[in-house]
């Protein structure tokens, strides 16, 4: 039995229970949101009579006998509530439809037989409203996922929101701009302290290395719990600030930016150590000698010899850090105010607050992309250092 | 440099250490409140945490829903590993990176997700739906910790009960799995500690009877700070700590097993 680069049927039968598990509950949720993103059914559900006949019309002239006849089917045969999310929805594309479809609805149901729209209303003169059915009728639509971009398809093709309802890029944004940081302070506190991991001997290094790996081992949850008890007002670290710096006034930290950013350091600060630690003691230790001896500043033996050999360790700990931290959802929503919450908890807003499935799956499609993206450098990163 | 050294340690030390001790005294607190120094030492909190019907409808959902969901992932976990092992080659690759792809999903995307499937299928709001959304990101560990037991499996063991009359059944329930049980009871545990600590896909999946003791701090943390947070968290660090000790004892024993 050698290694070999085809499954036999053996094998492949042993890894089946996972793949059929993973294709159910990971794959097909995966799917569903891709598909939750893109799709638009309100209004194909509401008209399935004019869906039919629509396409026939060239889109300029008045409507045909056969489109009213079916529109006004389509009024007597669908259920009230699906026709009203329908036309609310077309409401917000062409305005005045609201009315123009109440109007109509009422007339339609006190006539018997064939209805003549435009004796109703004039407006069904207007291929206008007509092409707005039209328009909204694909079951696939990009509304979603530009939304949440903040951006929308006008007249002119695709156009940024008004800046009054655009929020997703900014928090975007933010998350990028906050996950940079803890990566940035998980590299400096990071790489000084695994250096120090990696020279250090005996019951030394066992504490430190507890002191990686305990924090590491608990729970995401209870350490929020401690930073809670730790940022309060006149909590641990504001009386520590206050004896430090000698400033009379407390120093907010609780549900500020400051306070989740010290937190979330805190939670991913061991992978960062422990990434630049691997690499740090595969590396020969007279390596920093040998620079001493050839008369190497500490300094320059640093730079010039330590640190290039450090940095795939860096940069892999920093692909992770950053990851991880793109998808925080908890830690900000415990330690951070209003203005600290990151995509994760608009996602989860959308969904359970306000069960608005197609922009929650829109978000979390553009999130999933992102960190797959740097999943897939990562894998590729510790690939090459696993291969060395 | 010696002593800047020193320093340096020493803090970041405190930084990595000193939440887990905040909390120690916490716990024991004899007052109503969450703040440091505590006015007493008393167990009043734990009486809470273990006799409220809340808090202990919420332990027992997450030891049920623990067990079960380490115990799924361990199977398919272990079997799989069993399947790719000695494999090499790029689909081989890109099976072992599709595997650990759940590790890198955000956990609310996957909430997301699995929700709008639970609604399909009639599993929302059920322990089923919970233990299966635990197993899902626990089946990277356990299939990590058996590959690596396996890798550290000797392949003459194998063949020499192979050429002695063993069919391949035989070889692998008498041979092969007893020797890396080490790796597959490290899988187990690490799930289980992970199932343990996993609140954001649970608050998609979880109906108020399925919530678990990881979700119920996070409400409470949410809403209002009773110190019986405190227990549950020391109880989780002491959890941790057991875990933590029987992991390294296992990989030790291993270590000295195989010299």
């Amino acid at each position: 039995m050698t290694g070999s680069r085809t499954l036999g049927i053996r094998a492949f039968a042993l890894v089946l229970p996972l793949i059929l598990f993973l294709a159910l509950f990971f794959v097909w949720p995966l799917v569903s949101i891709a598909t939750t993103a893109v799709s638009d059914n309100e209004v194909a559900r509401a008209f399935p009579n004019l869906g039919r006949v629509i396409d026939e019309w060239d889109g300029v002239s008045p409507p045909t006998p056969a489109m009213q006849e079916a529109l006004v089917a389509d009024i007597r045969e669908t259920a009230q509530t699906a026709m009203g999310d329908a036309v609310r929805r077309l409401n917000t594309q062409t305005s005045g439809f609201r009315s123009l479809f109440g109007r109509t609805q009422q007339a339609v149901e006190r006539a018997e037989g064939a209805v003549d729209l435009p004796s109703i209303d004039e407006r069904w003169e207007d291929p206008v409203f007509w092409n707005t059915i039209r328009s909204a009728l694909p079951p696939y639509t990009t509304r979603f996922l530009l939304g949440a971009l903040d951006l929308q398809r006008g007249e002119a093709g695709v156009e940024a929101m008004p800046p009054d309802q655009s929020v997703h890029r900014q928090v975007f944004l933010r998350t990028i701009g906050i996950s940079a940081l803890v990566t940035l302070f998980c590299a400096l506190i990071g790489l000084p302290f695994a250096m120090l991991l990696a020279v250090t001997t005996g019951w030394v290094r066992q504490v430190l290395m507890a002191a990686v790996l305990l924090p590491m081992w608990t729970s995401v949850l209870v350490r929020c719990m401690a930073w809670l008890i730790i940022l309060q007002k006149d909590g641990v670290m504001a009386e520590i600030i206050r004896t430090l710096s000698g400033l009379r006034e407390a120093v907010p930290l609780l549900f500020t930016r400051t306070g989740v950013l010290i937190a979330m350091t805190h939670v991913m600060l061991p992978f960062m150590i422990l990434s630049i630690y691997s690499v740090l003691i595969a590396m020969p230790k007279s390596l920093m000698m040998a620079a001493a001896s050839m008369g190497a500043r500490p300094l320059a033996a640093f730079r010039t010899v330590l640190l290039p050999l450090a940095m795939p360790g860096i940069v892999s700990g920093a692909l992770l850090v950053f990851m991880t931290s793109l998808g925080f959802y908890i830690l900000p929503a415990l330690l951070g105010g209003g203005d600290d919450q990151l995509i994760s908890s608009f996602v989860a807003n959308y969904a359970i607050r306000q069960a608005n499935w197609s922009l929650a799956s829109a978000l979390g499609l553009v999130l999933l992309i992102v960190t797959v993206a740097i999943f897939a450098l990562y894998q590729r990163l510790s690939d090459r250092l696993a291969r060395r | 440099m010696g002593v800047i050294k020193f320093a340096w340690g020493l803090v970041c030390v405190i930084f990595l250490m000193g939440p887990l001790l905040v909390i120690l005294p916490i716990a024991f607190n004899a007052g109503s409140f969450m703040v440091l120094p505590i006015e007493g030492w008393s167990l009043r909190w734990f009486t809470v945490l273990f006799t409220d019907p809340a808090w202990r409808l919420s332990i027992w959902n997450s030891l049920i829903v623990g067990v079960a969901s380490s115990a799924l992932a361990t199977v398919l976990g272990t079997l799989a590993a069993l399947g790719l092992r000695g494999h090499f080659g790029l689909p081989m690759t890109l099976t072992r990176i599709a595997f650990l792809l759940p590790m890198a999903t955000p956990a609310v995307v996957l909430g997301v997700g699995m929700q709008l499937v639970y609604a399909r299928i009639g599993l929302s709001s059920s322990y089923a739906g919970v233990i299966v959304g635990h197993a899902v990101l626990s089946i990277p560990l356990t299939i990590l910790s058996v590959a690596a037991a396996l890798a550290s499996v000797d392949r003459t063991a194998e063949r020499a009960a192979a050429s002695l009359g063993a069919a391949p059944p035989k070889v692998l329930w008498l041979v092969t799995l007893p020797m890396a049980l080490p790796g597959i009871v490290t899988g187990f545990v690490f799930a289980f500690a992970n199932s343990l600590d996993e609140v954001v896909l649970t608050i998609f999946l979880a109906g108020p009877n399925q919530r678990t003791l990881a979700q119920q701090m996070f409400l409470q943390l949410r809403d209002n700070l009773s110190p019986a947070i405190a227990a549950a968290a020391f109880s989780f660090i002491i959890a941790t700590v057991c875990v933590g000790v029987t992991g390294l004892w296992l990989r030790h024993r291993n270590a000295a097993r195989s010299r």
